[in-house]
């Protein structure tokens, strides 16, 4: 399908989300929309999508202008969305989300199951359940997924979940796919998947639109690449085009890497003695990792395999099962996370508007939250002045009154940068770069370093490997129920990394030993 | 002489009793599953016991007393729904207004009507299936209401888990901006089950007034709405479970009314609040975790029923407006913050 869109725009208030964006999107290409966080690229794919209705401007499909009230509109049109979180039910259990709100013609496009003429109307009300799991393990075979049935949504990875919602979609009869961010979170394994499946539909004729501010997934997969900023269209390119043209449109420039300088100082700042620590799911054993003073620690694995529980553990908030945790040199272990905190422990959960902030408070409320200094009443001047000192140093695009749900992504994690003391011992991250355009993802890395360079030390998990392997020092790989010892980047590869990610955990034999010399030749 | 007639005569009475909860019941956990708390149980039960047993005794039909007390029933949710979805206020303070000023309305027009003699539900006992040892005296030596009781059950459940629509139900009371993003209407899904659960709720309140205990007296049912909600979350939002709890909730309550009699020197109200304590420990047990790790143990197979059959986690969007705001916070897409950083 065709897509072709015609001096669309959108305001929110006194933003210009878009702004006269005009582009034509081919059937049987892979049409990726890069820009940086705000440029407009999902208010771009909500219009697509029905999700919200254009301004003005308008939209055709093969030729036929339509108007989109809502997605089923657009799904019957032949526009599907894959939304970053997918639009499922996660209580529900896999074919129960297939199921859910699905027209009959859907059913009867299959032909193949000529039902009794009795038995038309109570197919209609009851669920069609055999024929539907028959549909939905042929479509998944077809693609190489592997699907069950039975399980629940909720127990499905994040990929998974995405793997369902695109079959769902085709089954429907999605002519074009439109994706948002959907490589945020999902393995390597899934990339690989997802990404053949995608070079398949291609094959067949549909038309697929990537949103995405990952150059490498664009790099992949894209034949033609409109690069929006600040809602309008800013350039379009054939692929390849090259790495540095696409960062000179999205950012109106190039973009320089954060200097990398060893940072690793005397001093432990986090001691982690034969701990074990776990939840009903995990039960993971480290036998012994030091972090020096400004050294930083980058935790691979894919997601959910007890990153978070280490960071957790370190910050105080999950009792290790045994062994000891000692920051500074102080002996924490069992003490209560108030004591953390005191011995200088700050975390940074992954989850910015439930876990690290407060929704419905304003940057200044959080301000006054950790205020210094005790007392009964507010200060509002007082806090008015640190709020704005913060937003200041920290560049965040809000106001002291700006409640920080109505941040975008970014700015939340500046917020939280913002609020972090400054004389940390150990700063605990989890995917501190996550949903952060290059631009927003560098710069929150130089803050970061520059804290290293002050003494903290930094324990982060992510997945990505590039971040991984740009900035840690020595890394953990989770994989598997276990935690391989600390190895030292200057002994990993791209590939063995994530070979160990994998799961081959042992082949690093001798990493025990290594990782003690070259750290410190270090500084 | 005859100890186990006497306890399945007993048995039989706690199931009778348990009529009024299961209609109840079951009719809210309908209207919870879509995700909307109507929480005038109570006072529409009230309401609807007076209303039901004054039509029936006007017009001499006990049918028409339980269509009456239906409607009164779907009335009272007309205004949950309307309040409550379509101009999206608290659900909570709609209800709890609600449940008292149904309360007080059934005293006020009750007046009439109190201790006047009126018809009942007439007893039927199921030609064949009455002589099953055990299960004959215990399910089928009762009356049509009752009968319904367990038709009514095994529908619900059918049309929670077995068809378009009950799954609809669940995705709406789940996830109501994806049910919406696949085409479904989702104040529609809401209003109707709201409807249909107020209505089944005014069928308990006639099930009381013109079966269980037949009559009007001032608050004639009170205390049933209250049980029946409780009853609607320690059964896990389950119309079976919520049936059983309410059987339980029968069977203790005519437990105690012996207990008392056997064991004057403990107060009658330690029997009638023990099956709430007895719920809170099943409630405590199956979410503290303990099942979750017991169920990683075994075998898929072995493990979904069992999670499923002790899950009482609520529905995600209970009791939340759907959209979510009335200044359209969820319309606004996350690019549109304060503009481009």
């Amino acid at each position: 399908m065709r897509i072709e869109i015609e001096r669309v725009a959108k305001r929110f208030g006194p933003v210009n989300a878009n702004d006269d964006v005009s582009l034509t999107i081919q059937a049987g290409a892979v049409h990726g929309l890069l820009g940086e966080n705000g440029a407009g690229k999902s208010t771009l794919l909500r219009i697509l999508g029905g999700l919200l209705r254009p301004d003005a401007g308008r939209l055709r499909f093969d030729g036929r202008p339509v108007a989109l009230d809502s997605p089923a509109d657009a799904l019957a049109a032949g526009v599907g969305v894959l939304h970053q979180e997918p639009l499922d039910f996660p209580p529900l259990t896999v074919l129960e989300s297939f199921l859910v709100a699905r027209p009959r013609a859907a059913r009867a496009g299959g032909g193949a199951r000529a039902l009794l003429p009795g038995r038309g109307r109570a197919a209609g009300v009851f669920l069609p359940r055999r024929a539907a799991r028959e549909e939905l393990l042929a479509l998944a075979a077809r693609f190489g997924f592997s699907v069950d049935p039975d399980e629940q949504v909720a127990r499905l990875t994040l990929g998974e979940r995405q793997q369902l919602e695109l079959l769902r979609l085709l089954s429907l009869g999605a002519r074009a796919l439109l994706l948002d961010e959907p490589t945020t979170g999902i393995s390597g394994a899934q990339q690989e998947a997802l990404f053949s499946a995608l070079r398949r539909l291609k094959q067949d004729g549909k038309a697929i639109v990537l949103v995405s501010h990952k150059l490498s997934d664009v790099e992949a997969l894209c034949d033609r690449v409109t690069v929006l900023r600040q809602g309008k269209v800013a350039g379009e390119a054939e692929m390849p085009a090259g790495a540095a043209r696409l960062v000179a449109l999205m950012f109106g420039k190039a973009l320089a890497l954060p200097e990398r300088l060893p940072t690793a100082g005397d001093g432990v700042a986090l001691a982690l003695e034969d701990v074990g620590f776990g939840d009903h799911r995990l039960d993971l054993r480290l036998a012994r990792l030091a972090v020096r003073r400004g050294e930083v620690i980058g935790l691979a694995g894919l997601e959910g395999s007890g990153q978070r529980l280490l960071l957790r553990a370190c910050a105080g908030l999950l009792r290790v099962r045994r062994g000891r945790v000692a920051i500074g040199g102080a002996d924490l272990t069992g003490r209560p996370y108030p004591a953390f905190l005191r011995a200088g422990a700050g975390y940074l959960p992954a989850d910015r508007r439930r876990e690290g902030l407060i929704a419905g408070l304003s940057i200044e409320e959080h301000v006054a939250l950790r205020a210094p200094r005790p007392g009964v009443f507010l200060r509002p001047r007082e806090i008015r002045r640190a709020a704005e000192r913060a937003i200041e140093a920290l560049r965040i695009h809000g106001r002291p009154e700006t409640p920080v749900e109505a941040l975008s992504g970014g700015n939340q994690q500046r917020a939280q940068l913002a609020l972090l003391p400054g004389d940390l011992a150990l700063l605990l991250l989890e995917q501190p770069t996550r949903g952060l355009d290059i631009a927003s993802a560098r710069w929150v890395w130089e803050q970061l370093l520059a804290r290293c360079r002050a003494g903290t030390a930094l324990l982060f998990a992510s997945s990505e490997l590039d971040e991984l392997m740009r900035y840690s020092d020595r890394i953990l790989v989770f994989s598997g129920g276990r935690v391989s010892p600390p190895v030292s980047v200057a002994d990993l590869t791209l590939d063995r990394l994530g070979r160990m990610i994998g799961g081959e955990l042992d082949e690093p034999a001798p990493a025990p030993a290594e990782p003690a010399a070259p750290a410190r030749s270090d500084p | 002489m005859d100890d186990g007639g006497e306890l399945l005569s007993l048995l039989a009475t706690a199931l009778a009793a348990s009529t009024p909860l299961v209609y109840a019941a079951v009719g809210e956990t309908l209207t919870e599953r879509a995700g909307v708390i109507n929480l005038s149980a109570e006072g529409s039960m009230m309401l609807s016991a007076m209303v039901g047993f004054a039509a029936a005794l006007t017009t001499g039909s006990v049918l028409a007393g339980f269509a009456a007390a239906a409607a009164t029933g779907a009335l009272v949710a007309l205004v949950v729904a309307i309040g409550g979805i379509h101009l999206r206020r608290s659900q909570i303070a709609i209800g709890f207004v609600l449940a008292m000023l149904c309360a007080d309305l059934s005293s006020v027009l009750g007046g009439p009507f109190v201790r006047v003699p009126g018809p009942t539900v007439p007893a039927m006992s199921i030609p064949v299936l009455r002589d099953v040892p055990i299960l004959g005296p215990l399910f089928f030596r009762s009356d049509p209401l009752v009968y319904a009781s367990y038709l009514l059950v095994a529908c619900a459940w059918v049309f929670l888990y077995r068809t378009r629509a009950g799954l609809l139900v669940r995705a709406v009371g789940e996830q109501p901006a994806a049910a919406h993003a696949r085409g479904a209407h989702v104040t529609r899904v809401r209003t109707a089950a709201t409807l249909v659960g107020g209505a089944l709720v005014g069928i308990g309140g006639a099930a009381y007034s013109l079966d269980f205990k037949a009559g009007w007296s001032h608050r004639h049912t009170a205390g049933y709405g209250w049980i029946a909600l409780a009853i609607v979350i320690f059964g896990g939002f389950d119309p079976v479970r919520a049936a059983l709890g309410a059987c339980l909730f029968g069977v203790l309550s005519s437990m105690a009314s012996l207990g008392q009699s056997a064991l004057p020197s403990v107060p009658a109200q330690v029997f009638s609040v023990a099956p709430f304590a007895l719920m809170i420990v099943v409630l405590a047990l199956t979410s503290s975790g303990l099942l979750e790790r017991l169920g990683a143990l075994l075998p898929d197979a072995a493990r979904r029923p069992l999670l499923r059959a002790f899950d009482a986690t609520p529905p995600a969007a209970l009791g939340k407006p759907y959209p979510a705001a009335a200044d359209g916070a969820e319309a606004r897409p996350r690019g549109a913050d304060q503009g481009t950083k």
